[in-house]
This record gives structure tokens, C-alpha cells and sequence, in this order.
């Protein structure tokens, strides 16, 4: 890369020559973006309007909401919607995503919030500690859905078998396979694999609230439940919302854990999951296509909920 | 007193135990497993029973797997490459140049890294086929991009954003061009950031899973979390628990001993990417 401003006297002034040069130095960037993000969505958005199928990407024609909501009356007079919004696999699919993202999430926050409490007390082997939370992070997502889909396993899983030795239960479970137990087990993992991040997250809320306001609160003599709730709580809560934000998007997009945990199980599958289904499985290309834009509402209405709740100082204008 | 002191220290390294418990055991239990072969497998094992090297063999002696193994390290670096020559660029414009429309550019970069991935699979699976590389390292190397540079602009703008006018003030007098500002002055100052940021977006690349599913079609172009996903047997029962606990514990131990050596910059690089804002 050549220098597109070296030094020339006498010409534009400093200002304008380094905006100039941030303008060279963020082209490269933002035209990666455009092709790796804006340009596919905005054909994800335009496929969602046609009939593409797979095999011919450009014999679709565009079809309008078809593939949304459509509208036909018979001869007979009767009404017939078709679409993804009267799609009940669809809706079952926006249940699980929701069910999933709200109840890993909870877990995660109140789990992620005993682990960053005790991590930001002072013992023998916090560093131990540490690092052994980092390890279900570390581990590719794949790897733990494998891991635990054998610690879950029916016949000759170890979860079985500690529950049985405790009595928990009378007979093993088929803990991936069933319909009851399937979301269960996505969020066992799940909850297990992402605590650490939670935890981390809060815990760098945690280590900003100064030391002397428990010193003068143990002064004091006041509990120190109500310590955590009246004075930890209120000042890491900007850390904590940003971190269940974070995590709920995360949560909403789930896919990869699920497709390999339980396959094809339908008390699972998320919208992440029936998009890509319609898309390259079942050759709905342009169905799928519009669920995945569906998705992605749901989403842009979250980042708008984060960007607006964290009024993120984004300029870097209040720091300075 | 003293009693309800020591109870309260039991029930706090009671805890202590149970999260370290909780969060190793499974690795733990994977790596038992993976030791163990024949008839041993399907016996449930507390403790290791063996020290049987099969499952290694099978796993290392398949030319598929090591196949994985050199794609994911591939698309990997090559991806942390990419993204972080792009991100120095242009979080040093973000970060140190003031321009019109700077806060906007970064809200959207910030939006871009939380792009569902599934919603940019057609036009990418378009893209990617009308490029002609369907089923080759730059499929994915191209779409990993999208979720590591926003990440690394994200970071590297916030370090540099930190830094003081004054180490930019002198080569400016001094009559410098901000390309040799850049490679000169900040890039030195950066190389914490940069292994930080380096390295989330190498464990992001090695793990992604929905891309490279959808962007290759043979065994030996597979990257390594594709390869074990879909490792599996002729049947439901004929899942071969222990070659793929064998290869759990290989791609994660390197993963797990690079994050302990490097822990303190990488929960430094988590939280200035998701608290500071």
C-alpha cells in the first residue's frame, strides 16, 4: 500500500489531509463489510421476495410477501392462507428460539452472578478458579455439544448413572431423544458452555465499584444481603444489562449447538435452525430465506434496544 | 461467633468446589473416554480405567481428520490476518481522526458484529458460488470476516482511543504521513491488543460451524467442529463415542492451554468488546 498523502507543503492544511487518509485507510474495511454483510443481506432481504430454489439462484421470480403471508380464495369460497406466518412449524420454531433465549439467559445472569461475586472475593486459589471457569468457554461449541450429548447419553451416559445412584430417577432417561427432555438438555449445556462469559462480563462490572463502600458498609454493621441489593446490584447494573443484551442476541441466533446435540428434533429447533433447514436441506430456498429475514427483525429490534439502553458513548466524545 | 465464621468459610469453599467441579468435569470426562476402548467404554468410569490409545490412532490415522485439523489452522490464520490488517487501518481513522459521521460508522460496525449469521447465509451461499469458492478455504476465510472485523475494529478502536495525544503530536510535527504514524508509532504500542483481539478471532474462526457446513460439500475440505460433528456410524447405535472423545481432546487442549497462558489479556479483550461499550 503506497502513501496516498505523503507530505505536501503547501497544499491542503493537516486536518484535512488526515481526514483524508482515515477516509484511504477505512475504505478497505468497510468494503469487506459490504460484501461480507450488507450485500448479502440486503440479497438474503431480496430472495425473501422471490421463488429462488437452490438449484437455479437466479431463475426465482419475484413473488411479492408470498413467502410471508398469502391470501387465495378458492371456488369453492373457502379462504386459504399459506406462508411462514401461518406456518405452524414456523411458530413452533419462534417458541423453542424464545423459550431457549429467555430461560439460558435467566440461568446465566443469577449463575454468572454467584461466580463473578465469589471471583471478586479475596481467597486462596482464585486464580485457580479462574482459569477452571474459562475452560467450558475455551471449548468449541461443537466439541461440548459431543461431550455432553455422551454424558447424556441413555444407555451408557454418566448423568444417567449419578442420578440413579442418588435416586434421583427410577429409570434412565433418553435425555437427547425425547421430546420432553430435549430442551432440557440444550440448555443444560448451553448454561454450562456460557456462565463464563456471563460471569467475566459481570465481574469486570463488579471490580469497578470501589472497595471502601463495603469497608464503610461492614462499618456500619449492615447485612450484607442487603448490601448486595441496595449498593452492588444498582452500580454493576449497567455491566449486567449490557451482558444479558449480549447474551440474549447470542441466544436468539442459537444454531450450531442444537443442529448437533438434537437433530431434527422438533421440541428444539430454533429459527436459526428451520431457516437453513428450508434453505439448503429442503431446497425452499427463498422460503427459508424469509424466515431468516424474520429473524433478523427480531434481532435489529434487539441491537436498537441495546444501543438505546446503553447509550454507548460511541464517538469516544464524552471521554476525551 | 467463631463457628458461625468457619461455617460461613465451609459453605464458601463448598461453592468454590462446586463451580470448578462443574466446569471441568465434562473435559475431564471426555479425556477418560477417550482413553478407553472396547467393552471399557460402555461402562460408566469415575475415574481412568486405562490408558488405551486406540481411539488416538483411529482418529490421527484417518486423512480426514488431519485434514480438518490443516483447514481450520488454514482458514483460522488466515482469517486473523485479514481481519486484523483491515482493523489497525481503520480503528487508527476511528480512533484518532475526527470526521463527520464517526459515532454513526461505529454504531453500525457494532451492529454488523451482531448480525444473526443465518441472515446473510443466502446472499454469502450467492456470493460465495458466484465467486467460484464453493467448497475452498476462502469461503469461509471470506465469511468469517463478518463477525471477526467488526469485533477487531471494535477493540483495537477503544485501546487506541486510550492512548495519549501526545506519543501522535510529536511525529506529526516531525512531518510524518499517518501510514508511517501508524506502522511506526502506534503498531509497537498495539501488540497487546492485537494478540488479544488476534486471538478471540482465531477461537472464533476455529469453532464457527454454520459456514463452514453450508460452504463445503467434500470430507477433506471440512473444517475441525464439521468433522466432528457429523462423525458418526453406520447407525444410531454405532456412534464412535471414543474416536470422537479422542477428537474432542485434541483440537481443545491446544485451545485450552493457549486461553490459560494468555487469560488475563483475553478477559481483558471480552470485557473491553462487551462492558466498555
Amino acid at each position: 500500500m503506497t502513501d496516498p498523502i505523503a507530505g505536501r507543503p503547501g497544499g491542503p492544511s493537516l486536518r484535512q489531509r488526515r481526514q483524508r487518509a482515515a477516509f484511504w485507510f477505512l475504505a478497505p474495511m468497510l468494503f469487506a463489510l459490504l460484501c461480507v454483510a450488507a450485500w448479502p443481506l440486503a440479497r438474503t432481504i431480496w430472495f425473501s421476495f422471490t421463488n429462488t430454489t437452490l438449484s437455479n439462484l437466479y431463475g426465482g421470480e419475484w413473488i411479492g410477501f408470498d413467502n410471508y403471508l398469502s391470501m387465495r380464495t378458492l371456488s369453492s369460497g373457502r379462504v386459504v392462507w399459506r406462508g411462514t406466518l401461518v406456518d405452524p412449524a414456523w411458530w413452533n420454531a419462534v417458541w423453542n428460539t424464545v423459550r431457549f433465549s429467555l430461560i439460558s439467559v435467566g440461568f446465566e445472569t443469577v449463575l454468572g452472578l454467584i461466580v463473578a461475586l465469589v471471583l471478586n472475593a479475596e481467597f486462596k486459589g482464585r486464580a485457580l478458579v479462574r482459569a477452571a471457569i474459562l475452560i467450558p468457554w475455551a471449548i468449541p461449541t461443537i466439541v461440548s455439544a459431543k461431550m455432553w450429548a455422551w454424558m447424556l447419553n441413555d444407555q451408557f451416559g454418566i448423568l444417567n448413572d449419578i442420578l440413579l445412584r442418588l435416586g434421583l430417577i427410577g429409570e434412565k432417561i433418553a435425555w437427547t431423544a425425547s421430546t420432553e427432555t430435549a430442551m432440557t438438555a440444550v440448555l443444560i449445556v448451553d448454561i454450562w458452555k456460557t456462565t463464563p462469559f456471563m460471569a467475566l462480563l459481570i465481574l469486570a462490572g463488579l471490580q469497578m465499584v470501589p472497595r471502601d463502600i463495603y469497608e464503610a458498609a461492614r462499618i456500619d454493621g449492615i447485612h450484607p444481603v442487603k448490601v448486595f441489593f441496595r449498593v452492588t446490584l444498582p452500580l454493576i447494573k449497567p455491566a449486567l444489562m449490557v451482558a444479558v443484551i449480549f447474551r440474549m442476541l447470542d441466544a436468539l441466533r442459537i444454531f450450531d449447538l442444537i443442529y448437533v446435540l438434537t437433530p431434527n428434533s422438533s421440541a428444539t429447533k430454533t429459527m436459526s435452525v428451520i431457516s437453513r433447514e428450508n434453505m439448503i436441506d429442503f431446497d425452499k430456498f427463498a422460503y427459508g430465506a424469509a424466515q431468516s429475514t424474520l429473524l433478523f427483525a427480531i434481532i435489529a429490534v434487539f441491537v436498537s434496544a441495546y444501543i438505546w439502553l446503553g447509550r454507548v458513548d460511541l464517538g469516544g466524545e464524552g471521554s476525551k | 461467633m467463631t463457628r458461625h465464621k468457619l461455617l460461613k468459610q465451609i459453605g464458601f469453599y463448598a461453592l468454590v468446589v462446586v463451580i470448578v467441579v462443574f466446569s471441568v468435569f465434562p473435559f475431564y470426562y471426555a479425556v477418560v473416554t477417550s482413553f478407553a476402548s472396547g467393552t471399557a467404554l460402555f461402562r460408566v468410569n469415575y475415574l481412568p480405567a486405562g490408558f488405551d490409545l486406540r481411539n488416538y490412532q483411529a482418529v490421527l490415522g484417518s486423512k480426514n481428520f488431519l485434514y480438518s485439523i490443516g483447514n481450520s489452522l488454514v482458514i483460522a490464520t488466515a482469517t486473523v490476518g485479514l481481519s486484523l490488517f483491515l482493523g489497525v487501518t481503520a480503528s487508527y481513522a476511528l480512533a484518532r481522526v475526527r470526521f463527520r459521521g464517526r459515532g454513526l460508522l461505529l454504531m453500525t460496525i457494532l451492529a454488523v458484529s451482531m448480525f444473526p449469521q443465518i441472515a446473510v447465509l443466502a446472499g454469502l451461499f450467492e456470493l460465495v458460488r458466484f465467486l467460484g469458492i464453493f467448497n475452498t478455504h476462502w469461503a469461509m476465510i471470506l465469511s468469517y470476516t463478518i463477525f471477526t472485523l467488526p469485533f477487531t475494529v471494535w477493540v483495537l478502536t477503544t485501546f487506541m482511543r486510550d492512548l495519549p495525544v501526545e506519543i501522535e503530536e510529536a511525529a506529526i510535527v516531525d512531518g510524518a504521513s499517518p501510514w508511517i504514524i501508524i506502522t511506526r508509532v502506534f503498531l509497537p504500542l498495539l501488540w497487546p491488543a492485537m494478540v488479544t483481539t488476534g486471538l478471540l478471532a482465531f477461537i472464533g474462526a476455529w469453532n464457527e460451524f454454520l459456514f463452514a457446513l453450508t460452504f463445503t460439500s467434500t470430507e477433506s475440505m471440512r473444517t475441525v467442529p464439521v468433522a466432528i460433528g457429523l462423525l458418526s456410524g453406520a447407525s444410531e447405535q454405532e456412534i464412535p463415542w471414543g474416536p470422537i472423545m479422542a477428537a474432542s481432546v485434541i483440537v481443545t487442549v491446544p485451545l485450552i492451554v493457549l486461553v490459560l497462558i494468555f487469560q488475563r489479556k483475553i478477559v481483558a479483550g471480552l470485557t473491553a468488546g462487551g462492558v466498555k461499550g
